[in-house]
């Protein structure tokens, strides 16, 4: 048939030499970029080489300038003691950075996959057509609007063991045989520190997730009622694998700020080791023990572990950002 | 193979009255054509007896059995969307076995052999391992095409399925269809369009729908030959039909006069008079646009070639048992 002649002919060998109106478009892309590749190794390539250059260092908040190199001290030394044995120390040793990196991964694990699989939901919710979505979009967005602060504050309050709803309510019901401490006991701090994170990022998901919902076409819904395809199989055949490309970058938004969390943690459940992650124990170092070397040394290994995390990411999950299969 | 018959059937979405009360029969293999103006409720009256939407009342019978509430995958049909509607992360043989795998009691070696038959019937065999993006426009509605036959359907829809397709493509298609009508004899097919030639070619029987209600059935010959109304003998036939009203109707003893373009001669007796406004010389026949005093000009097709220069006054003639007669109600007079 014709369909083959078409098809071909639309296939022109690429010129080798690029024309004019291409080479002027490179340019004119290069020239746009300058001003945010300035932008960023200001404020991150800048701070970032920094820290790494003081986490080798023995520097401190008060002799910044004067910090000598000290190579990888910071992150592992030994000492042999005079019974022949030896000592190791340093960052890679350090029970309370593991505890740290621990927490921190866990809080990222269980966070993002229930503000994955809730975020669907409310996705799935959202793009059925019924009156008033337009407020309930609008609505349920009203979490993620708030400042973290302020949503810890307001959870730290409900949360609270004397005067709190959530023991009020548990104990009006009987749930609760006693007030619980949600955000001091340190069986409960990560369970409180991940419900309100959960609360608060779910609505970011659903969004992220919502539009890639929107980029199906609902045609291909009515040939699947005509195929006799069951909502439940449509779900997992033609949705899920659809609507995948947006769902990982909506992940990898998540786990990226998952990863460094901080100031949730920081007021929600102040130095309690149950709870405190990475970003939270470098600024502790940082700023309050004045081991600043330290605290940089924490800051690279940090900005490590999510760069490997991150790339692992990408290429297990076959993460693609052009938009997938369509 | 499933006779449809429609009873009084009507169709609104909230206050909007879509389809205001249908009676139609369709025969068992016909291939029945909606043809009509864009928001006529064609494609709603195909989607009504797909299933995919309800009807608001009335009767809608397979083979005499009520099917008003029956999900669209029991009824026995397969349909052709006008954009193909391709599951776009399957290759073309999950897009056309997808459905097969599901209904129970099917061996792989059944659905193979299905897919690969109306493969080679629609010659997309080359292209079965393929992703949907990776065809061309004909071919992604090949394979559309291809997925409803594997169903085995007793009723066949299609929705606009030419209309994405190019000029050269669509006819090439055309045939394609009424081939395939003629290999499925035994399956009824409804086809929507808004192209007439395309209801010429394909039907054997044609509903003209008009603003929810059926206008007129009939083979294309009926259509052209006895049209119901005014509407239907302007909507059938390439080019419109002209509609002369005033004294020249009168002298017919008629409201308005219909007449087709093929159906005048240019001729030195000729009872009408007009000045040439454009004339289109087509190659095989050539339309010339003649001012008549009428308010839209009147158009003349003759065979071959002609070189009347604009503001030339012509003197042309309708062949009178080819004259349509039509009431001020815009009903024929016969």
């Amino acid at each position: 048939m014709t369909t083959e002649t078409l098809a071909s002919s639309t296939r022109v060998a690429a010129p080798k030499v690029k024309s004019e109106l291409m080479q002027q478009r490179i340019r004119a892309a290069r020239l746009f970029l300058i001003p945010m590749l300035i932008a960023l190794a200001v404020v991150a390539g800048w701070p970032l080489l920094r820290s790494i250059y003081f986490s080798f260092t023995d520097a401190s908040l008060s002799n910044l300038d004067e910090a000598q190199w000290i190579g990888f001290g910071n992150y592992l030394r030994w000492t042999v003691l005079e019974s022949g044995s030896v000592r190791w120390r340093g960052l890679l040793v350090d029970p309370a950075w593991w505890n740290a990196v621990w927490n921190t991964v866990r809080f990222a694990f269980v966070s993002v996959l229930f503000e994955a699989v809730l975020g669907m939901m409310v996705a799935l919710v959202l793009n059925a057509e019924f009156k008033g979505r337009g407020i309930v979009r609008a609505a349920i967005l009203i979490p993620w609007a708030i400042p973290t602060i302020v949503s810890a504050r307001m959870w730290g309050w409900m949360l609270n063991d004397q005067f709190g709803i959530l023991n009020d309510l548990g104990m009006r019901l009987g749930l609760l045989s006693q007030k619980v401490a949600w955000t001091a006991t340190a069986e409960t701090a990560m369970t409180a520190v991940l419900i309100v994170d959960i609360w608060k990022t779910t609505p970011f998901m659903a969004l992220l997730i919502l539009a890639g919902l929107q980029m199906i076409p609902k045609d291909i819904y009515e040939a699947a009622e005509i195929d006799g395809v069951h909502p439940v199989k449509q779900f997992f055949k033609i949705t899920l694998p659809l609507v995948r490309p947006a769902l990982m970058v909506a992940i990898i938004f998540r786990l990226l700020d998952a990863l460094r969390i901080f100031d949730l943690i920081y007021v929600l459940t102040p130095n309690s080791a149950a709870t405190k992650t990475m970003s939270v124990l470098a600024r502790e170092n940082l700023f309050d023990f004045d081991k600043f070397a330290y605290g940089s040394a924490m800051s690279t290994l940090l900005f490590l572990i999510i760069a490997v995390l991150t790339i692992l990411y990408i290429w297990l999950g076959q993460v693609k950002f052009d938009g997938g299969d369509r | 193979m499933a006779a449809i018959e429609l009873r009084n059937v009507r169709k609104s979405f909230g206050m909007v009255d879509v389809i205001k009360g249908v009676d139609l029969e369709v025969r068992k293999g016909e291939f029945m054509v909606f043809v009509g103006p864009s928001g006529c409720g064609k494609s709603t009256l195909l989607r009504l007896i797909s299933g995919l939407e309800d009807i608001t009342s009335g009767e809608m019978l397979f083979d005499g059995k009520l099917v008003n509430a029956l999900a669209p995958s029991k009824r026995g049909i397969a349909m052709v969307f006008q954009s193909y509607a391709l599951y776009p992360h399957m290759t073309v043989y999950e897009n056309m076995a997808f459905g097969l795998t599901l209904e129970k009691g099917k061996g792989k070696e059944e659905i193979q052999r299905r897919v690969e038959k109306a493969a080679d019937m629609l010659q997309i065999r080359q292209y079965l391992d393929r992703l949907p993006k990776q065809l061309s426009g004909g071919q992604r509605q090949r394979v559309a095409i291809g997925r409803a036959i594997t169903r085995d359907p007793k009723v066949f829809l299609f929705d606009e399925p030419l209309s994405n397709l190019d000029a050269a493509l669509r006819v090439a298609t055309r045939i394609e269809i009424a081939k395939l009508h003629e290999s499925m004899d035994h399956v009824t097919m409804i086809y929507v369009t808004h192209d007439q030639v395309e209801a010429m070619t394909l039907a054997d029987r044609i509903c003209v729908l008009r603003d929810g209600l059926v206008e007129q059935v009939g083979t294309p010959m009926e259509l052209y030959e006895r049209p119901d109304s005014i509407f239907v003998a302007g909507f059938i036939g390439s080019p419109k039909m002209n509609f002369i009203a005033g004294d020249k109707a009168d002298k017919f003893g008629c409201a308005t006069l219909g007449i087709r373009g093929e159906h005048m001669d240019i001729k030195a007796d000729g009872i009408w008079e007009g000045t040439v406004i454009h004339t289109e010389n087509l190659g095989a026949d050539s339309y010339v646009y003649l001012d008549m005093g009428q308010e839209e000009p009147v158009v003349v097709r003759l065979d071959g070639a002609v070189s009347y220069q604009s503001g030339q006054v012509l003197k042309v003639s309708p062949q009178e048992e080819r004259i349509h007669r039509f009431d001020a109600a815009g009903k024929p007079i016969r």
